[in-house]
């Protein structure tokens, strides 16, 4: 059996009496994508955040590249290689695209604790940060701050970010979100070659891409996976199709 | 021929104005005018210092003068230890006291990196309000502790008879002494500089954006803050050390709130997180206080309508006024 990237076992969060995250197994295996999808409140933003290390579960296991990482902070777990792109982008806002991408181009170098270099003169940085960018489409705009970029064109910045930090495994959530039509169908094109690379859990509404991408679907609700499969298992179970795809059978 | 952007040509040009103000001073007979630029140089040089962690680093950090106090502190002691011969004892050993400048300048720098630390190691577990009120909190207790112990003059502050000592400068020249301010002002300047534009100055300056975005990429935002912290409390630590040079004296005032606070409003004044913000800012504010200190005992009334100004039209301060907004590469 191939070794799963990213391992997750019996994962428990509990908000009060609420459990958000109620015995999720889950795990996503070299060159795949896995799709987690559930309606809004299923718990899929507390899982994410126990994976990336924002929050920290009650019980369970989280094992990444063969290693449990419940103790890890958010910035050691990105080191190892846990490529993240958030619900709503999070960016440095006064810093253009290129040095946002620069900024984890010199966390994988290894330290940030270096004091006079300035880093627009090095190329060791600028430039496996310029490559970054013109994988997503965003060369044109490497020097604008990131607070003048588009919606998409942030999304985009995102994700070069994250194959900037050579990431061993990608969390993105809700990548789609608020891209128009032919974004979308970029970014799914896109994201069909990169799982090559390293796979990708894909928190994700747009049913059409996750129909399209997902190599495997897990659906959350209320903090459980009601359903994990292929496409097609997926579309056909009944218990989906009542708690989530709204069919009234 | 090198290309200056507009605002390393407004820092070139403060630079020169605050060079030049003693030397006019001087010429046209007005030698106290000496003091007022050495002022300027050493609260610059303060504001430099807080610049790292409050212009950089978004900390708003309302203790600085803890550290402004300490390195006063140290000149002090070390001056007073110096004079009469007796060395400072700490138990285990023994330290002869100094009146060299570079000496004092060590220790001040190093007693004040070790304070920064262990105020920052605390302090920067909270954020916002929080974060100003501990710093606030700390600098008061290093104030009340000032003010409580004799040895030092405890509340009388403690007096430095002969300035410090340079070597090869005659340090009760006025205008040597200013030299020696305005040198070590230029120094930290470059070193902000150079700080801004290195790879810690990146993460320094992208935690203050988004710290969520500085930690996803895998830079624990924690370590770089204290660090700028840390050097942040040295630089103010050796200005604090070069005041109590120019007054020839220490007190408890150094460490108050009030310390604190005009070392904000000198970086507001000058421009926040740009290079000579500070020295904008210290200029304007040691010009008003003397100008408007002439006319009226309520000078800082009219300071406060300016810093009103300045907040409401003019971001920037006044470097922002004269280079425009700020650019990141």
């Amino acid at each position: 059996m191939v070794e799963a990237i990213l391992d997750i076992k019996d994962l428990r969060k509990s908000f009060g009496a609420l459990k958000a995250t109620d015995g999720v197994t889950l795990d996503l295996r070299p060159g795949e994508i896995h799709a987690l999808i559930g309606p809004n409140g299923a718990g899929k933003s507390t899982l994410i955040h126990q994976i990336a290390g924002t929050l920290k579960p009650d019980t369970g296991d989280i094992h990444f590249l063969g290693e449990r990482v419940n103790h890890l902070g958010v910035a050691e777990r990105a080191r190892k290689g846990l490529g993240r792109s958030f619900q709503v982008s999070s960016l440095a806002p006064e810093f253009s695209a290129l040095r946002n991408v620069m900024l984890a181009v010199q966390s994988k170098q290894g330290s940030s604790f270096r004091f006079f270099k300035p880093v627009m003169h090095d190329k060791s940085l600028t430039e496996p940060a310029m490559a970054a960018l013109e994988r997503v489409g965003l060369k044109d705009r490497a020097n604008v701050p990131a607070a003048e970029l588009s919606h998409g064109e942030r999304r985009q910045l995102e994700i070069a970010i994250a194959l900037a930090l050579d990431s061993k495994a990608f969390l993105l959530d809700e990548p789609m979100a608020g891209m128009g039509p032919e974004g979308s169908r970029q970014l799914t094109a896109f994201l069909d070659g990169l799982r090559q690379e390293a796979p990708i859990l894909l928190v994700e509404h747009d049913m059409d891409a996750v129909f399209a991408l997902a190599d495997r679907i897990s659906v959350l609700v209320y903090g459980r996976i009601i359903a994990s499969g292929s496409v097609d298992d997926i579309r056909n179970d009944p218990e989906v199709r009542r708690a989530y795809l709204g069919d009234p059978a | 021929m090198m290309n200056l952007s507009r605002e390393n040509w407004v820092s070139l040009l403060l630079l020169a104005l605050l060079l030049a103000l003693p030397y006019a001073a001087i010429k046209f007979g007005n030698p106290f005018y000496v003091t007022l630029a050495t002022r300027m140089a050493i609260l610059g040089l303060a504001a430099v210092g807080l610049n790292i962690a409050l212009g950089l680093g978004g900390l708003v950090s309302f203790g600085h003068a803890a550290f402004f106090g300490i390195g006063g502190y140290v000149a002090g002691i070390l001056a007073s230890h110096a004079m009469s011969m007796q060395p400072l004892n700490f138990g285990l050993f023994t330290l002869p006291g100094s009146n060299q400048m570079p000496t004092i300048w060590l220790f001040a720098m190093l007693v004040g990196g070790l304070l920064a630390a262990a105020i920052g190691t605390i302090s920067l577990r909270t954020s916002g309000v929080y974060f100003i009120m501990i710093t606030l909190a700390f600098a008061q207790m290093t104030f009340y502790f000032a003010i409580s112990w004799p040895a030092y003059g405890g509340e009388d502050g403690l007096s430095i008879l002969m300035r410090n000592q340079f070597p090869g400068f005659n340090t009760m020249v006025p205008l040597n002494f200013f030299l020696i301010c305005y040198g070590v002002l230029v120094a930290a300047l470059i070193l902000f500089a150079l700080i801004k534009n290195s790879r810690f100055g990146a993460a320094l300056q992208a935690a203050r954006q988004n710290e969520v975005r500085v930690a996803s990429v895998g830079i624990a935002p924690f370590r770089i803050r204290l660090v700028a912290f840390v050097l942040s409390g040295m630089i103010v630590a050796l200005a604090g050390a070069l005041y109590a040079d120019l007054n020839r004296f220490v007190s408890p005032s150094m460490l108050s709130w009030h310390m604190s606070g005009e070392f904000i409003v000198l970086i507001i004044l000058g421009g926040v997180g740009r290079l000579a913000g500070p020295v904008a800012g210290a200029m304007l504010f040691v010009m008003f206080e003397f100008l408007l200190g002439g006319l009226t005992e309520r000078w800082q009334f009219f300071l406060g309508l300016v810093l009103l100004g300045v907040v409401l039209f003019a971001r920037g301060g006044l470097v922002g006024l004269l280079a425009g907004r700020q650019r990141h590469g």
